[in-house]
C-alpha cells in the first residue's frame, strides 16, 4: 500500500503546482495595485544618507509634482534606469526624491552616487525600510508619482525606461500639473 | 499566397497530428499490425506540413512582407540578413513553429533510426509524440498564429529587440529547443513503456542516445545563452539565476539524472520505475520552462510579452500532459519488476546518489523559481528571489556530488569495497589539496571558498584521467597495448572522461569568475589611465560611428600590461541606439585570455568633464575556461552519442560509412 503511495506522490506534487499557476494566472504580476494609491503620502522625516547635509520629509514633497524613487546601492536593476534618472534631471523635467532603502552599510549610497552621478533633489535614508513598507514597496526599483497636495497618484514598478516615460508617466504628470 | 500555404499547411498538420496520436496507440493495444503501420508515414506527413508552414513564415520574413503581423512585430528592412531569420523564432509565435518543426523532426527520426524498435514499442512511442504535436498545434493555431495578416500593410516593420539582435542569441532558441523537444522523445518512451507495461534494458537502451543527443543540444543552448548574457549585457556575470535561465536549467538538471540512471537501467536492469520517473520529470519540466516563460505568471527580463489567454491554454495543456503522465505513472508504474539488486556502495550506488543529488538540485531550483509565485497566490505580497538563496542553496549540493563524482567510476558494479577505491585516489587526493592550498597561499584574495573550490575542479579533473590511465593501463603496459587498449574503449567510456573533464575545466573558470572579478567603474577623460588587475587601460576617446540599423558610440581603450611600453590590445566598447525602436544597448569589448577576460564597458558622457564619458573595466579571471570545459562537455555527450552499442542491429546501410574506426569485438 505503502508502495503505491510513493507512486502517487509526483502526481499530488503536482497537482498543488497546478492550483498555484492556476491562481497565478488570475493575477498581473505586473500591475500591483498599491495601497496607496489617491491616498496621502505617509508623514515621514528621513535621515540623510552619509556625506549629505539633510534628507527629506514627507513636507518637501508639497507645491509641486514630484517623483518619488526608490533604490539602493545593491539593486542592480536600479542601475538601469539611472541614466534615464540622470537625464530627467539634466533636462529639468521633474524633481526627483530618492529614497535609500535597506542599505546594509554606512556611505555606501554616497559612494554609488558619486560614481553614477546624483539625479536626485533630496535623498533620505531607509535603511530599516519604515518609510518604505508604508509605502507599499515590494522591491526595487520603484518609482511614485506624487502630486501637488502629496497625494500618490501613480506607483511604477521596476526600471523607468525611456519608452516607459514618454508612454505612461509623461502624460500623468502632465495631467497633474494641470490640476 | 504563400502565407495561406503556410497556415493551411499548419491546420493539415494538424490533422495528421490528430491521426498519429490515435490510430497507432489502439492498434498497439488491439494488435493490429495496419494500424500501427499509420505511425511512420503520419510521422512524415507532419514532418513535411510543418516544414511547409515553417519555410512560408521564413520567406515571409527573408521578403519583409509587412501584411503580417508577426512580421511587421519582429522585422524591419534595414535588419541584416542574420536577423531577418533569426527573426522567425525571435519572437513567440515563431518560436512555437520552430517548437514543433523540430517534434516533427525527432518524430521522423525515430520513424527513419527505429526500424528495429519492436512494432508495438514504435508505435506507441510515435503516437505519444503525435499527441503532443496536437497540443503544440492547438496552441499555436488558436493563440499564436504567426500567419496573422494585418490590412493595410505598413511601410515597414517595427524591427526586432536589439537585445536580441546578436549572433549568440540567433542560435539560443533553436539548440534550447532541441534540447527540450529531445527530451519529449525519453518522455514518449517512457509513457509507451508504462502503456506497454514492460520496462527491459532494451527500452533504456533506446532512450539513452535521444536523452543524450537532447542534453548535448540544452547544454550548447544553455551556455550560448549564459555566454551572451555574458558579453551583452555588460556585467560581466554569465548566470543571474534569472526565472527564464532557470526554466532552461531545470531540464538540463533533471536530464542529467536521466542519463545516468538510464545507465543503471541498461546495464543492471535496475532503477527502472525511477527513470521512467525522471523521463516524465525532464519534459515536464522542460514544458514548464515554456509555460513560465510565456504565460506571465512569472515576469522576467524576457523579449516575449505575456498573454493570459495563453497561459490558461499552456496551463490546460500542462494538466493534461503532465499531470496524465504522472497518474499512468502512479497506475503502472508499482507493476514495473525490481530487476537487480545492489548494495549501496557500488557503481549502482554512486549513480543512484548522482540522482538523489541532482533531483534535489532540480527540485531547489524549482523551489526558488516559483517561491515568488506560491507567495504571491497567498496573498502575502511580492517577492524575489535572487542568488542569494540560489548560491547557498544550490552550491552545498554540488559539493558532495562532484566528491562523488570522482569516486563513482573506481566502484564496480553491485557491490564494491569503498576503501580500495578510496586508496587508489590518494595522489589524487594529494594533488587537490595541494593545488587548493597553493591557491589558498599564493593567491591574493583567495577566501577559503574559492580555494575549495579549486580543490574540487582538480580533484575532478585528475580522478578522471586517473580513471583513464588505469583503464588503458598507461605506463605499465607496453605502449601497443595501451594505445590498443585506448582504441577499444567504448566511445561511451571516452564520453564520460571527457564530460566529466569538462566539467571539472568549467569549474576552474566558475570559480574564477565568482571569486577573483574586479570591477572599477569612473569617469574617464582621454589619455587617463586605470589600472585594473595589473592591466593599464588608456582611454583614447570615443566618437560616433554608424551600423546598419543602429547609430553607436565608440570608445577606444589601449591597453598595456602594467608599466610596459607596448600595447597588449585595443579595446572598442560600444553603446549602440538602434534606430527603429530607440533602445540602447551595451556591446562590452572583451580580449580573452587564460588567466582571464580584459572586458570594457562605456557608459554615458560626463556631465562636468566634456569628453569624458564613464567606464565600466572588469578583469574576469578564467572566464575561457567556462566556455572550453562546456565545449568539452559537449563533445564528450557527442562522442558518447556514437557508441556502438546504439547503432548495433541499425541497418547496414547506415552504419557502413561510420562503423569503420570501431574494431569487431
Amino acid at each position: 500500500m505503502s508502495k503505491r503511495l510513493v507512486y502517487l506522490l509526483p502526481l499530488g506534487v503536482f497537482l498543488i503546482l497546478a492550483v498555484y499557476f492556476a491562481v497565478g494566472l488570475t493575477k498581473d504580476p505586473r500591475k500591483l495595485p498599491s495601497t496607496l494609491i489617491n491616498r496621502e503620502v505617509p508623514a515621514f522625516d528621513l535621515p540623510p544618507i552619509q556625506g549629505f547635509d539633510r534628507g527629506f520629509s514627507s513636507k518637501d514633497l508639497l507645491g509641486q509634482v514630484t517623483l518619488v524613487n526608490i533604490f539602493g546601492s545593491w539593486c542592480v536593476a536600479c542601475l538601469a534606469e539611472h541614466p534615464f534618472l540622470m537625464k530627467l534631471k539634466a533636462e529639468k523635467i521633474i524633481p526627483i526624491y530618492g529614497i535609500d532603502w535597506r542599505e546594509k552599510t554606512d556611505g555606501a549610497a554616497t559612494q554609488w552616487l558619486e560614481r553614477h552621478g546624483n539625479p536626485y533633489t533630496l535623498v533620505g535614508d531607509d535603511r530599516d525600510s519604515r518609510v518604505s513598507i508604508d509605502f507599499g514597496v515590494t522591491g526595487a526599483p520603484e518609482s511614485f508619482i506624487v502630486d501637488k497636495k502629496g497625494v500618490v497618484r501613480y506607483k511604477h514598478i521596476g526600471p523607468i525606461y525611456p519608452e516607459t516615460w514618454t508612454d505612461t508617466l509623461l502624460p500623468i504628470v502632465e495631467e497633474l500639473r494641470k490640476e | 499566397m504563400t502565407v495561406e500555404i503556410g497556415h493551411y499547411a499548419l491546420v493539415l498538420a494538424l490533422f495528421v497530428a490528430v491521426l498519429q496520436g490515435t490510430v497507432p496507440l489502439l492498434g498497439a493495444a488491439r494488435g493490429q499490425q495496419r494500424w500501427m503501420d499509420v505511425a511512420a508515414p503520419a510521422s512524415w506527413a507532419q514532418l513535411f506540413c510543418v516544414s511547409v508552414a515553417f519555410a512560408a513564415l521564413t520567406a515571409a520574413y527573408l521578403g519583409s512582407d509587412f501584411s503580417v503581423l508577426n512580421v511587421i512585430k519582429n522585422s524591419h528592412t534595414t535588419k541584416p540578413l542574420l536577423y531577418k531569420i533569426s527573426g522567425v523564432w525571435g519572437n513567440h509565435e515563431g518560436s512555437m513553429l520552430l517548437w514543433v518543426l523540430i517534434l516533427a523532426i525527432f518524430g521522423s527520426a525515430v520513424s527513419l533510426f527505429g526500424r528495429n524498435l519492436p512494432d508495438g514499442l514504435k508505435a506507441r512511442v510515435l503516437s505519444v509524440q503525435g499527441l503532443i504535436a496536437v497540443g503544440f498545434l492547438l496552441f499555436i493555431l488558436f493563440t499564436s498564429n504567426p500567419f496573422e495578416r494585418v490590412f493595410p500593410p505598413p511601410a515597414d516593420g517595427e524591427s526586432l529587440n536589439p537585445l536580441l539582435q546578436d549572433p549568440g542569441l540567433a542560435f539560443h532558441p533553436p539548440f534550447l529547443y532541441l534540447g527540450y523537444v529531445g527530451f519529449s522523445m525519453a518522455f514518449s518512451f517512457a509513457i509507451a513503456a508504462l502503456l506497454e507495461g514492460r520496462v527491459d534494458p532494451a527500452w533504456a537502451r533506446w532512450v539513452r542516445p535521444w536523452t543524450l543527443a537532447a542534453w548535448s543540444f540544452l547544454t550548447v543552448g544553455i551556455v550560448l545563452g549564459s555566454w551572451w548574457a555574458y558579453y551583452e549585457l555588460g556585467w560581466g556575470g554569465w548566470w543571474y539565476w534569472d526565472p527564464v535561465e532557470n526554466a532552461s536549467f531545470m531540464p538540463w538538471l533533471a536530464g542529467t539524472a536521466l542519463l545516468h540512471s538510464a545507465i543503471v537501467a541498461e546495464k543492471r536492469d535496475t532503477l527502472k520505475a525511477w527513470t521512467i520517473f525522471l523521463a516524465i520529470v525532464a519534459f515536464s519540466l522542460s514544458l514548464l520552462g515554456t509555460f513560465l516563460v510565456r504565460s506571465g505568471v512569472l515576469t522576467s527580463v524576457h523579449a516575449f510579452a505575456t498573454d493570459p489567454q495563453r497561459g490558461v491554454f499552456i496551463l490546460v495543456l500542462l494538466i493534461i500532459a503532465i499531470g496524465g503522465s504522472f497518474a499512468l505513472f502512479a497506475w503502472r508504474g508499482p507493476s514495473i519488476k525490481v530487476g537487480g539488486m545492489f548494495k549501496p556502495v557500488s557503481r549502482e550506488g554512486s549513480l543512484l546518489l548522482n540522482n538523489l543529488l541532482m533531483t534535489t538540485a532540480t527540485a531547489v531550483v524549482l523551489l526558488g523559481t516559483l517561491y515568488p509565485l506560491f507567495i504571491d497566490a497567498l496573498d502575502l505580497g511580492k517577492v524575489s528571489v535572487g542568488p542569494p538563496f540560489f548560491n547557498a542553496a544550490f552550491v552545498p549540493i554540488m559539493i558532495p556530488m562532484v566528491i562523488v563524482m570522482a569516486i563513482g567510476p573506481f566502484l564496480s558494479w553491485k557491490r564494491a569495497d569503498l576503501f580500495p577505491a578510496l586508496l587508489k585516489l590518494k595522489f589524487v587526493l594529494v594533488a587537490a589539496l595541494a593545488a587548493g592550498g597553493m591557491t589558498y597561499a599564493m593567491k591574493e584574495g583567495a577566501t577559503v571558498l574559492a580555494s575549495f573550490g579549486i580543490f574540487l575542479a582538480v580533484w575532478l579533473a585528475t580522478s578522471t584521467l586517473w580513471e583513464f590511465a588505469n583503464r588503458i593501463r598507461l605506463f605499465r603496459a607496453p605502449a601497443g597495448e595501451t594505445l590498443k587498449r585506448m582504441a577499444l574503449m567504448p566511445r561511451s567510456t571516452w564520453g564520460m572522461t571527457l564530460t566529466h573533464f569538462g566539467l571539472a575545466v568549467a569549474i576552474v573558470g566558475m570559480v574564477g569568475a565568482e571569486s577573483w572579478k574586479v570591477e572599477s567603474i569612473q569617469v574617464m577623460k582621454p589619455g587617463e589611465t586605470v589600472t585594473v588587475s595589473g592591466w593599464d587601460y588608456t582611454f583614447e576617446g570615443a566618437r560616433e560611428a554608424k551600423g546598419p540599423n543602429y547609430a553607436a558610440l565608440r570608445g577606444s581603450f589601449t591597453v598595456r600590461r602594467a608599466g610596459e611600453e607596448e600595447i597588449f590590445v585595443t579595446l572598442r566598447p560600444e553603446k549602440r541606439v538602434y534606430t527603429v525602436s530607440q533602445r540602447p544597448t551595451t556591446e562590452a569589448a572583451i580580449h580573452t585570455t587564460w588567466m582571464g577576460d580584459l572586458y570594457a564597458v562605456i557608459g554615458d558622457p560626463s556631465e562636468d568633464i566634456r569628453g569624458a564619458f564613464v567606464t565600466r573595466l572588469y578583469f574576469n579571471p578564467l572566464v575561457a575556461w567556462m566556455w572550453v570545459g562546456a565545449t568539452i562537455m559537449v563533445i564528450g555527450g557527442l562522442v558518447s552519442l556514437t557508441d556502438r552499442r546504439h547503432r548495433v542491429g541499425a541497418p547496414k546501410r547506415r552504419s557502413a560509412g561510420n562503423a569503420a574506426a570501431v574494431p569487431a569485438e
